[in-house]
């Protein structure tokens, strides 16, 4: 059984459709990027995972559950968690506090504050302050953490890299294959392609809320994935 | 001169009242972005409700708090879970509406169960005890303890929406409600939780102002505004802001009426619109509107 099975997504902001008929697997402790142009519909994926976006489907289930309709508090205390484009820390939470409300689910599992602050030591310095006085490295790094302490078995990363440095991105990306060695299952949603493809097991374009192109990341030429993501 | 500490001394008490009256009001608007048009007449359904639980029970209106406190605590979250949580989305204005429609509906219900004649929650001696602090300004025991009890449940709101899980969760959804949900923060649950903490805080006011003054079916509507008027002076970033409010509040009405009788509430209107200029955010805003 795979961990998410989706079949024939359709998905849609009041009357604009975003997905079209999507396909979607993944299978337990897996890494799969999601990749595409802006509006190709990664985002919407995520969205429509968690129930946050109005959604339609043949098959929408973790691991083998329906979660069609589901409120997205119920999926998270299934076990899927998302760190959200543009980190969307809560202002008037400090960071930890921040961090500490990823784990409201109370869904029990290896992930605790004092393991957080091992795996992003730069936050425990700055755990009495605002998540909005950080830096866009430490408020990510706050965002993992977050969705770190809900102990998930899924985590849904939309644009990991989107605003930050080179040497920042790098950093974070170093923290996925500790988060992988855990047996958590990935789905990074990612414009920077090489980052992506150096992560995942697996990888699926979309383009215009469709499904494109997909395949393991060796088994892809850099032409197909071209004419996949722009569409040539 | 002492007269006028005395006026400020008495408005600072009053302050205490209108504190309660705005926390209330503070909390649903921070949490859910929801303007009770029916706050008001909540606080005087509640006094009615404490009237009668004295006069079926025979106790004191303090002691009938154990009974009308759980009461409106109920009442508050089948409230929102009920009909509210129905109202609320992009649009500000479906609650406004919705509100407004609950006031009118309580106000009638009261006139037609109680009629239009003015009640009175009966303290006994508390309520023309007085202490003596110097020559020319004594204070009302009751007033006193009214306001110490407000002091008391703003620390008490500040102490738990800084730490415990509620009140994180109050917050988080107050800062983002849609990253909230992917928190594992249940909103329908959470909105209902803080219109039943609302309605315990009505409650409490509801029965302050029944032992302190004559209420009636109509009373609410000017209550839902010095509460407004509190909570906007104050700010939405920290409960103290709307004990500030509402002693700002308490004592211009106070120095008003020491000027002239017929100033009182013209003088608290005044203040608020000075603060409105000078503050638009009030005096304790929150980060995100800083």
């Amino acid at each position: 059984m795979s961990l998410l099975d989706i079949r024939n997504l359709d998905a849609f902001y009041g009357d604009f459709q975003a997905l079209f008929g999507f396909d979607f697997e993944l299978e337990e402790h897996e890494t799969v990027a999601a990749i595409g142009a802006n509006g190709a519909g990664k985002t919407t994926l995520l969205r429509a995972i968690t129930g946050m976006v109005e959604a339609t489907s043949e098959v929408l289930s973790y691991r083998g559950e329906s979660i069609q309709s589901r409120e997205a508090a119920d999926i998270v205390a299934l076990g899927v968690a998302m760190v959200p484009e543009g980190r969307r820390l809560f202002p008037s939470l400090s960071v930890e506090e921040n961090l500490i409300i990823g784990g409201h689910s109370g869904r029990p599992g290896r992930w605790s504050l004092e393991r957080v602050y091992e795996l992003f030591p730069a936050l425990r310095n700055r755990r009495s302050v605002s998540g909005t006085a950080l830096s866009g490295g430490e408020q990510q790094m706050t965002a993992i953490g977050r969705a770190l302490m809900s102990n998930p078995d899924l985590i849904l990363f939309d644009e990991l890299s989107l605003g930050l440095a080179p040497v920042v991105v790098r950093e974070i990306y170093e923290v996925l294959p500790v988060i992988k060695a855990e047996g958590t299952a990935m789905v990074v949603v990612e414009q920077d392609i090489n980052r992506a493809l150096e992560v995942a097991d697996r990888v699926y374009c979309l383009q215009e809320g469709r499904l494109a192109l997909t395949g393991t990341p060796g088994s892809l030429t850099r032409d197909r994935i071209a004419a996949a993501y722009f569409g040539t | 001169m002492i007269e006028w500490v005395n006026s400020i001394v008495q408005g600072v008490l009053t302050g205490g009242l209108y504190a309660l009256f705005a926390a209330g009001l503070a909390i649903i608007f921070g949490v859910m972005r929801l303007v009770n048009i029916a706050h008001g007449d909540l606080i005087v359904l509640a006094a009615f409700v404490a009237m009668v639980v004295i006069e079926t029970t025979g106790v004191d209106p303090f002691v009938s708090m154990i009974a009308v406190l759980p009461f409106m605590f109920f009442f508050g979250y089948v409230l929102q879970r009920g009909i509210l949580n129905y109202t609320l989305g992009d649009d500000l204005l479906p609650p406004l509406l919705v509100t407004f429609g609950i006031s009118i509906v309580i106000q009638n219900l009261l006139l037609e169960v109680f009629s239009a004649d003015s009640q009175r929650l009966k303290a006994g001696a508390i309520e023309t005890a007085s202490i003596k602090l110097t020559e020319g300004i004594e204070i009302g025991t009751l007033p006193l303890v009214v306001f110490v009890i407000a002091v008391a449940l703003i620390a008490a709101l500040q102490i738990g929406f800084s730490r415990t899980r509620l009140g994180r969760a109050f917050r988080a959804t107050s800062d983002d409600p849609s990253t909230a949900r992917l928190m594992g923060i249940k909103q329908k649950h959470i909105f209902g939780l803080a219109m039943a903490v609302s309605l315990v805080l009505v409650a409490i006011a509801g029965i302050f102002i029944g032992i302190r003054t004559n209420f009636d079916p109509a009373l609410g509507p000017t209550r839902l505004l010095f509460a407004f008027e509190a909570v906007i002076i104050g700010g939405l970033g920290s409960m103290w802001g709307t004990l500030a409010g509402g002693v700002i509040l308490g004592v211009a009405q106070n120095i008003g009426a020491k000027i002239d009788p017929g100033w009182q509430f013209l003088a608290g209107h005044i203040a608020f619109l000075v603060i409105l200029v000078l503050r638009p955010n009030g005096l304790f805003p929150r980060t995100r509107d800083d």
